[in-house]
């Protein structure tokens, strides 16, 4: 019997890395998800200092965000909450009936729904005075300023919001961001947000391969309290080769969706 | 040996579900999770797509009734970890379907595996997998 299970054990993990690993070698359109946690084929070097340099991904968990509690909704929270009528989690409705603004109308994702939803595969570049952030999903980037600039005071709302970065040490970088667009959700369970938000995301460069993301959601008008959607999440450094899909909702794509899956279905 | 076959096959599943969750932008509340049904058909369209890719195909009843069925299923990135291609189907493609029905009775459902022609088998779990569960609520 035990012999019997251990087959079954390396029998299941073959076939598992039989299946993931055609993925991870494709020259063009590699759809990422990293299942293991070295992408790199050796052993992992030491983190280099103050560089988020490379291709990461966090495999299946970057993309659900599964589970994680909120901090209970201040009465303004609740109010907005119950107008997002949503695909998943406690405000699940019909498919009909859904107005998520990115599903149903291909709005942009927005900021921090990019890091709480369909955190797809990103590069990271450095540039002498920011970092830039170019995403998977969507196809979209953000800037983030490293040249000492402040946040500013009222901004207009912006999708991605303003963004700004420093290394707290040698290996943790730590971003703010503010100036949100209230039209955005949070994730796909419709958690609201005001712009009043401030989000802080903490990239903690734990070896050469290996970078943990926490992210902190602080929006007194919404939430009694501040919360982490995201704790310490690891995303795996991807081949620098690595080419990767376009994932970019467009609106005649979820029109036709509405047409033919959604509007038949009521 | 079929104990083990079966103890393989259940350990592969467990660990693809670990690794592979079923992810949807629209959720299951529309689709009857606790049925599935199979029919054989011919396509009519295949359509490649953001959030979800759907199949169309043509296929009768039980009374003798041709239907246009639409289906959908992941997303391109997500399914063609599993198999899929853009140029999986082509109209005219005899298939056989397994499908989670709307409950409403349309012709429409979320789509579990295709049979094709060749006896490929394309499914929603990644290859050599058990069937993936239902979507769960929760998020």
């Amino acid at each position: 019997m035990a012999n019997r299970f251990r087959l079954a054990i390396f029998a299941a993990v073959a076939l598992t890395l039989a299946a993931v690993s055609f993925a991870q070698n494709l020259p063009w359109n590699n759809p990422g998800r990293a299942q293991n946690p070295n992408q790199q084929g050796g052993a992992a070097g030491p983190a280099p200092r103050r560089d988020l340099t490379g291709i990461w991904d966090a495999g299946g968990e970057g993309i659900g965000a599964r589970g994680y509690p909120t901090s209970p909704l201040t009465p303004w929270g609740e109010e907005v909450s119950k107008t997002h009528k949503a695909g998943d989690g406690s405000r699940m409705v019909p498919v009909a009936e859904i107005n998520d603004p990115l599903s149903i109308m291909a709005d942009p994702a927005g900021f921090p729904r990019i890091l709480l939803f369909e955190l797809r595969p990103f590069q990271v570049v450095h540039t002498p005075n920011s970092v830039l952030m170019l995403y998977m999903f969507e196809k979209r980037w953000r800037v983030i300023w490293t040249d000492g600039r402040q946040l500013p005071k009222d901004p207009d709302p912006r999708w991605y919001g303003y963004s700004v970065g420093r290394w707290e040490d040698n290996y943790t970088f730590v971003v703010e961001t503010v100036g949100m667009d209230e039209r955005t959700w949070l994730d796909n369970s419709g958690n609201p947000h005001s712009h009043h938000l401030r989000v802080e995301e903490r990239y903690h460069r734990v070896n050469q391969n290996t970078l943990e993301l926490t992210v902190t959601i602080d929006d007194s008008k919404a939430y009694t309290k501040p919360w982490v959607p995201r704790n310490k999440l690891p995303l795996r450094l991807l081949p620098s080769g690595t080419d990767l899909m376009e994932m970019i909702p467009s609106a005649s794509e979820a029109a036709a969706y509405r047409k033919v899956v959604a509007e038949p279905s009521r | 040996m079929k104990k083990t076959v079966f103890a393989v096959l259940l350990a592969t599943a467990a660990v693809l579900m670990t690794l592979a969750p079923l992810v949807a932008h629209h959720g299951a509340e529309s689709f009857d999770t606790e049925k599935e049904i199979t029919l054989k058909g011919t396509v009519t369209e295949w359509i490649w797509a953001n959030p979800h890719c759907f199949l169309k195909f043509d296929a009768m009843d039980d009374t003798g009734t041709v239907r246009n069925w639409a289906v959908e299923t992941q997303n391109p990135t997500d399914i063609s970890v599993r198999g899929w291609r853009r140029t999986s189907f082509k109209a005219g493609d005899q298939v056989t379907v397994t499908l989670q029905p709307v409950k409403n009775g349309a012709p429409v459902g979320r789509l579990r595996k295709v049979v094709l022609a060749n006896g490929e088998t394309l499914g929603t779990t990644l290859p050599g997998a058990a069937p993936a569960p239902a979507q769960q609520p929760g998020r």
